[in-house]
Parts: C-alpha cells; sequence; structure tokens
C-alpha cells in the first residue's frame, strides 16, 4: 500500500515476463504465455491497473512533499525532501473553518459514529433477514419488496422529516441521530444480503431445527448465526466503509462538535482560507482513506468472497 | 409442513376473522424481529415520503408550516435555471455513468476470468478505490485536475505547452470530471459483481459450447450474459441508485462550479432545505427526485415481484 508504483510495477514486468515454469502439477492446464491474445490481455489490465493507482500515488506523494516543491509543479515527482509534516499538520493543526485541531476530533466522532451504527444495523439485518428467510409472515415479502423499493428514494426526499423526528426524539445534532439514520439506511441492503445468504442455506437445517423444538431466536443463535460468519463480515465490512465514508447524514445530523471526519476534511479543503496548502490536503486526504482502504486490505479476499455470495443469488 | 407455507394457505370469505386473528399471533416471534423493519417501511420508507410530497405544496420557508399553494413551489422549480442545469447534469452523468460502469466492469471481469495470473492482485488495485468515500475520491481528483499545478500544469511544464486538460474549470467538460472520478471510484465493484456472476455460471455450458463450437465471446454475449440476469440486475439497482444521490462527488471535487454548471439536483435540494431556508422549495425539488426514480423503478418493480415466478 505505502508504495503503489512498486505494486504496479511489479505485477506489470510478472505478467509481461516470460514464464515457462509455472505450471505446478495441481495447476491449471498449462498454456503457453507469450500468444498475442495473452499480450492483450495483460495489457489492458495494466493500462487499468495505472488508472486505479495513478491518485494513490500522486496523494502519497502529494502529501510528503513540502509547498515550494508543490509550486513547482511537477505532480508526478516524487518528494525531492521527504517530510511528514503535512501529515502532523493535518492531523493536529489544520484549520477547518472555525477550529485549527487538525483532523483529529473529526477522527473521533467518526469512531464513536460508527462502533455503534455498524453492531446495531448489522444486528438488526441478520434478525429480519432471517425472519423473512424462515419465518415468512403475512405481508412479509410485501413489506420486504417496499424496503428494498424504498432504498431507490433519495436520502434528500426523508432529509427533512427525518430531521423532524430526530428533533423531536431530542436527538438531533448528536451522534445519536446519526447512528439511528444509518440503521435506518442500511436496513435494505444489509437485509437483502442476509435474507439471500439465508435462502441459500440447506432449509433441512432449519426444518431439523423445528422439528427439535427449537424456536426463533434459538435456531437464529444456535444454527444460523453460527453458519453465516461470512455474511456477517461482509456486511460488517460494507457497514465500516459505508458509514465511515458518509458525509450527507454527517453533515446534517451530527451537529458542529460531533462532525464525522468526512465533512471536517471537506471544510479543510473546500472552506479553508488564504493559500492552499496542497500537501496538507493530501495528507488529510490519504488520513481519511487510511480507515477503509486499512479494512479493505485486512479483508480484501473475504470481501471479495462475500460480495459473490451476497450478490450472486440476485 | 413448515410455518412458513401455512400462512399462505388461509383464505378469505367465512375464515376472515380466523385470519386475521393469526395475522397478529402467529410466528409472533418472528414479528417482533420484524418489528424495526416494518417501522422503518411505515415511518421512515412510507410516512416521510408522503409528508416530504404534501409539504412540496405549501409554501414553507424556515419553518415547514405554510399554506397550501399547490404547484407553485414546482412552477418556481422549473423556472430556476440552477435546477434546471442540474437536472440536464444528473440525466448526462447517469447515462454515461450506468453505462461505462457496467460495460467497464463486464469486460474487466471477463478479461480477468481468463485465467490470467495474479487475479488477486488486480481484484485488489480495481477495487481499492471503492473502499474510499466521495469526498476522498473527489478531493484527490481536484487535485489532480488543478489547471496550474496538477496534470495539465505538470505536462504543460514538460514541455507539451498546448496540453489542456481543465475539466473542472470548463463548464461544458465538467460533467465528465465528475464522471471519471465516479467510474475511478465505482468500476471496481461492478467488476467483482460480474466476476462473481461469471464464476457463478455452470461449468458444462462452457463445455457444451466448446463442443458446439461457438467462439468464446459470442459465449460470453448471447449464452453467458443473459444467464448472469441476477447479477446485472444487482448492479443496475447499485448504480442506479447512486447515481441518482450524486451529492458528495460533486461537493468535494467542484462544489456545483464553474458557476452552477456541475450542480446535482441532490446538492439543490439540501441547499435550498439547510442554506437558503426555503423549506419548501427544497421538499418540491426532492418530490421531483422522487418521481423521476419511481418513473424508472416502478416498471422494473412490477417486472422482478409482480410478474410471478416466471423466470429463473
Amino acid at each position: 500500500m505505502s508504495n503503489p508504483t512498486v505494486i504496479s510495477t511489479t505485477v506489470a514486468l510478472d505478467a509481461v515476463s516470460g514464464r515457462t515454469d509455472f505450471a505446478g502439477p495441481q495447476g491449471p492446464r498449462p498454456q503457453p504465455f507469450f500468444t498475442p491474445k495473452r499480450v492483450i490481455i495483460y495489457s489492458i489490465l495494466f493500462v487499468a491497473c495505472l488508472y486505479y493507482l495513478f491518485p494513490m500515488y500522486i496523494m502519497v506523494m502529494t502529501s510528503f512533499k513540502t509547498m515550494p516543491e508543490i509550486r513547482f509543479g511537477n505532480i508526478f515527482a516524487p518528494p525531492v525532501e521527504f517530510t511528514g509534516e503535512a501529515w502532523v499538520k493535518a492531523w493536529s493543526s489544520a484549520c477547518t473553518g472555525l477550529t485549527c485541531q487538525g483532523l483529529s476530533p473529526g477522527f473521533w466522532n467518526s469512531v464513536k459514529i460508527l462502533i455503534p451504527s455498524v453492531l446495531v444495523s448489522t444486528a438488526v439485518a441478520a434478525v429480519n433477514g432471517y425472519a423473512l428467510v424462515n419465518w415468512k409472515f403475512k405481508g412479509s415479502e410485501i413489506f420486504f419488496a417496499v424496503l428494498i423499493f424504498g432504498s431507490f428514494i433519495p436520502y434528500q426526499v426523508f432529509l427533512y422529516p427525518l430531521v423532524m423526528i430526530t428533533r423531536e426524539l431530542k436527538i438531533f445534532g448528536t451522534i445519536w441521530a446519526v447512528i439511528l439514520v444509518h440503521t435506518i439506511f442500511g436496513m435494505p441492503i444489509l437485509t437483502l444480503l442476509f435474507r439471500n445468504y439465508f435462502a441459500s442455506l440447506p432449509v433441512e437445517l432449519f426444518k431439523a431445527a423445528r422439528v427439535d423444538g427449537a424456536g426463533f431466536w434459538r435456531i437464529f443463535l444456535e444454527v444460523m448465526l453460527p453458519m453465516s460468519l461470512p455474511i456477517v463480515v461482509v456486511a460488517l465490512i460494507l457497514q465500516v466503509t459505508g458509514i465511515w465514508n458518509d458525509f450527507l447524514f454527517g453533515a446534517v445530523f451530527a451537529g458542529t462538535p460531533n462532525l464525522p471526519m468526512t465533512v471536517q476534511l471537506n471544510n479543510i479543503v473546500n472552506s479553508a482560507q488564504g493559500t492552499p496548502e496542497y500537501n496538507v490536503n493530501m495528507a488529510a486526504t490519504m488520513l481519511t482513506g487510511l480507515v477503509p482502504l486499512i479494512v479493505y486490505f485486512l479483508s480484501g479476499r473475504l470481501f471479495v468472497r462475500g460480495v459473490a455470495a451476497g450478490a450472486v443469488k440476485g | 409442513m413448515t410455518i412458513a407455507a401455512a400462512g399462505d394457505t388461509a383464505t378469505e370469505g367465512s375464515r376472515f376473522w380466523r385470519s386475521i386473528r393469526q395475522l397478529f399471533t402467529r410466528n409472533l416471534a418472528a414479528k417482533i424481529a420484524a418489528t424495526p423493519m416494518i417501522a422503518i417501511v411505515l415511518v421512515v420508507f412510507i410516512g416521510c415520503t408522503l409528508w416530504t410530497v404534501w409539504f412540496s405544496f405549501t409554501n414553507s420557508r424556515l419553518l415547514p408550516t405554510g399554506s397550501f399553494t399547490g404547484l407553485d413551489q414546482y412552477n418556481r422549480l422549473f423556472s430556476t435555471s440552477r435546477w434546471n442545469v442540474s437536472v440536464r447534469n444528473l440525466a448526462l452523468y447517469g447515462a454515461f455513468s450506468l453505462v461505462f460502469t457496467l460495460t467497464i466492469g463486464f469486460l474487466l471481469a471477463v478479461l480477468i476470468d481468463q485465467k490470467v495470473r495474479f487475479e488477486d492482485a488486480f481484484r485488489t488495485i480495481m477495487l481499492y478505490p471503492f473502499a474510499l468515500s466521495f469526498i476522498v475520491t473527489g478531493l484527490v481528483w481536484q487535485w489532480i485536475m488543478n489547471p496550474t499545478l496538477g496534470l495539465q500544469g505538470t505536462i504543460r511544464g514538460m514541455g507539451w505547452e498546448s496540453f489542456t486538460f481543465d475539466w473542472i474549470l470548463n463548464s461544458d467538460m465538467v460533467i465528465f470530471a465528475l464522471l471519471i472520478a465516479g467510474l475511478w471510484q465505482g468500476t471496481g465493484f461492478m467488476m467483482v459483481l460480474m466476476l462473481a456472476g461469471l464464476r457463478g455460471i455452470d461449468e458444462e455450458i462452457w463445455k457444451a459450447s466448446r463442443v458446439d463450437g461457438i467462439p468464446t465471446w459470442q459465449t460470453y454475449i448471447f449464452i453467458v450474459l443473459p444467464m448472469m440476469r441476477g447479477v446485472l440486475v444487482t448492479a443496475v439497482v447499485i448504480a442506479g441508485s447512486g447515481i441518482v444521490r450524486l451529492y458528495d462527488l460533486v461537493v468535494a471535487l467542484t462544489n456545483g462550479g464553474p458557476g452552477i454548471a456541475s450542480e446535482v439536483p441532490a446538492k439543490y435540494v439540501y441547499d435550498y432545505m439547510f442554506t437558503a431556508g426555503n423549506i419548501g422549495q427544497a421538499l418540491a425539488a426532492s418530490t421531483m427526485m422522487l418521481v423521476t426514480v419511481m418513473i424508472i423503478v416502478i416498471p422494473w418493480a412490477i417486472l422482478e415481484f409482480g410478474g410471478g415466478e416466471k423466470k429463473s
């Protein structure tokens, strides 16, 4: 992660350099490596990777430069004078419009919003998905259809009524309002994920547990939940990245002292007074992106595998 | 006989009251477990929507207390050039974004599906932007597209004096600047979805088409693609709902500029609701967003949920 160019070049080199010895005994059918078709495939993939890696490279490089070096005007060049000052400033003293405490308060606000939101929304959706698959009741499919349908409705439609509701509940302007809103809008996609996953499990398991006399919660906790680790991980990953990256709800519901990191980042970059400090901006951007990136790189394989499990059933 | 199927056997007529009673007592635990969903559906997705539509017919300004004024807000809305620009932008962005994310996603998935080496590396690189927020995406691309110190300045500095890449300052091109950033963020996820779909296709299909001598690309387009209907629907659903709520990216990348050239409806709503203090106008705009989504989604919903079990 720290140096994307290295990754991209090694990938590229490995991809183009001749390979005659890679087909192990248990690998796929040996194929000649240098067929024109292969070369085209790898070149297209390589170019695509450049597009994806380019912004990351620019972001990292810029964040370690000094301002005079940036003003020199070569965005590609790696820093001559490697400095972490921009990162320190972005974290602790950059100005977000009103205060100059950097991004750290935003970071902690985001953490405070993230943990309860993720846990509550995932738990609620898991139970709901299970009820929808194994305990269909009259109208359950209709509610589910409306739920999925509702996930298409732009958030702007609900924004003002939700402001009024949270005001009535006396939580407007606190992190609890944000948590509530995240739980509401995480519901459709998470329920869909869990419903599809539970529907893919053999129904005999459920029937056997029923015959043995287990009830709703017992089957859920002792039969379904232990088997749903993959989808729980997917849900957690989706929610952690989704909630961390949220901007709109944080901006509307959190209230000024509780603004999450994304909102404060945008304030630092887009409403800062005076000459823009691009190195600080990029360091701040990196910092905000770091949490989801770490989640992603730690769970990369599971993420992909889980998304596959959730999506294929459609 | 499972409980799941039993609910369907209750019929109308003489058993009406029994089924009403059953509505509340049968599967009580399941109903309690589904309460959050039912509450969200009734209060938020139905209640809040109706509220918004209703108050869009009032002249509310700072507070939603205005009196009924019929279609006034809508007349004003469609005579506001900022709104019209927003709608046009969203339509352009949406069309391009949908076409490009789906095709690029599918093509990359097909390429990766050719038993390439380093599949994991490719996949990791293509998917990582999806983990980043639109704010981060917008700010990075804002810096890259910075005319003086970004890509344009750098390449001009290298000697190519006429190189021009000032899309974020160019009213005609700014929507494509948004598109570049949006595609960077989202195509990797589409690729993964499509790849999952491709991997879900039975190997026998491939064997059969090979036996029949059908070229690979034809197998992909005429056999595999139709079989991936489920995944494609998911992909369109995800891409589509993302497009309509396009907001953060615009705020971070251009903040609607230059002028009003990259305004989008979601931003119009937010600004009128929380900055300009014109609730009626904001609600009329959000109702229009709602109507647009309905026009797109209702036909799909009828096909998907109303059409019975005939498909897949």
